[in-house]
């Protein structure tokens, strides 16, 4: 069953510009990532919850992965690393991983999320703009894309920890 | 917790000197047209612009524009691809030409998703093409996004300026900066709009009348910019 719909163009003519992308992602600098601009949501949410709640020091953030979106783990870590503020000189980051949940709106079929069936122009789609996920995955049951993702969408800030003056 | 995402959205827009959201309380009254014919008319003034299309179940801006392909570079986010002289963002970079079906909270949450990513550059005019009504994307930009203005689009029609009403009534009360009230596809002339406009203290911006050569430029903004509907959009071009 094809649970993938993939426009050729795109695997075409912009083939060149996705390999400089993909060549940019595993060889060359972390920072051009897209990554980056979730790490300065991250960084910039911390410093006004700490700012708000009267911390001095940010010890420590966590910060949860969708699977969906397939971030990188390691770039996401090294932006945030490099984004610093001197509130959060030495807080520990930790990024943990939630796994994508699928549910069937029209049948309730529930189905994980598998990477490996999606190519690389779609991955790459979600990855940026996770709900390009109904554009290009239907219900493996019933072929529908009107499917919920209750669990494993995006990246969003599980807790952060701090001292107090 | 907290969504990252959303603190970071006015600092994405801190380059852009003026943002213009083309909107309407209805559909189907050349709200994608106008904001095209603007974003060329204030480029041909020497303006730096951007044209980022927020329609996402039934984006049109490319194929007003004629262009496919485009795809953003990646640099600590997301930049637009430039085309026509325009900075260029919409969702069919990566939906293509598929369709979109995307829940009311799921448009929002993409919507959000673009914004926080995308970097523009330094622009003197960003003009938005909303999507018809009062749904995800109008209550996006109100909660989201700094600065911004409103040029209202209606028709003629007694049941359109009804709908572009509620629109209106809404920004006054939200206290969002309104350009004006454009009144297109105008068959005959009838001073009605232009009395309501003013009924409520805002700027009646212009006229246009419906176009037949306007079909035929859809695909080439070269065509487009010698229509009498472009002429319109650059006489108020200044004024906004
Ligand atoms: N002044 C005009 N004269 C002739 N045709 C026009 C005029 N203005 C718009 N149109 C045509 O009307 C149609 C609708 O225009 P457009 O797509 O810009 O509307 P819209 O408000 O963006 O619609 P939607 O609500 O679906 O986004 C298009 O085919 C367009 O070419
Ligand atoms: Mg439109
Ligand atoms: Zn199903």
């Amino acid at each position: 069953m094809a649970l993938v719909r993939v426009n050729p163009y795109i695997l075409g003519l912009s083939k060149l510009l996705r390999e400089i992308i993909i060549l940019k992602k595993y060889v060359a600098a972390f920072p051009v990532m897209h990554e980056w601009a979730l790490a300065e949501g991250v960084i910039s949410t911390a410093q006004k919850y700490a700012k708000d709640n009267g911390l001095t020091k940010v010890t420590e953030v966590i910060v949860m992965i969708g699977e969906l979106q397939q971030v990188e783990h390691e770039i996401i870590e090294f932006a945030l690393d490099q984004l610093r503020t001197p509130f959060m000189k030495d807080t520990k980051f930790v990024i943990k991983s939630k796994a994508a949940k699928f549910k069937c709106r029209k049948c309730s079929h529930e189905w994980n999320f598998k990477t490996g069936k999606l190519s690389e122009d779609v991955s790459e789609a979600i990855h940026f703009v996770p709900e390009m996920a109904h554009v290009y995955i239907k219900c493996p049951n019933c072929g529908s894309p009107d499917f919920d993702v209750p669990e494993g969408r995006g990246v969003w800030l599980q807790s952060i920890k701090g001292i107090k003056e | 917790m907290s969504d990252p995402r959303l603190i970071i959205i006015p600092e994405r827009f801190k380059n852009v000197k003026n943002i213009i959201a083309v909107s309407s309380g209805k559909g189907g009254v050349g709200k994608s047209m106008i904001s095209v014919s603007l974003t060329l008319a204030l480029r041909d003034k020497g303006y730096s612009v951007g044209l980022l299309d927020l329609d996402f179940t039934s984006p049109s801006t490319h194929l007003i524009l004629g262009v496919q392909g485009l795809y953003p570079t990646e640099e600590k986010g997301i930049t637009p691809p430039i085309t026509d002289g325009i900075h260029y963002m919409s969702i069919v970079h990566y939906s293509l030409d598929n369709p979109t079906p995307l829940r009311g909270a799921d448009q929002s949450d993409a919507i959000i998703e673009l914004l926080a990513i995308t970097r523009w550059e330094t622009l003197d005019y960003l003009i938005i093409d909303m999507p018809p009504g009062l749904g995800d994307a109008t209550l996006d930009m109100l909660r989201l996004i700094p600065r911004i203005n409103f040029l209202v689009v209606s028709t003629p029609s007694v049941l359109a300026f009804e709908s572009v009403k509620k629109l209106l009534t809404l920004l006054i009360e939200q206290g969002i900066p309104i350009k004006g009230v454009i009144e297109n596809m105008v068959l005959t002339t009838s001073i009605y709009i232009k009395q309501e406009v003013e009924k409520m203290n805002l700027t009646y911006l212009t006229a246009i009348y419906f176009d037949n050569e306007l079909e035929a430029a859809i695909g080439y903004p070269n065509k487009l910019i010698s229509t009498q509907f472009h002429n319109r959009i650059v006489e108020i071009s200044g004024k906004i």
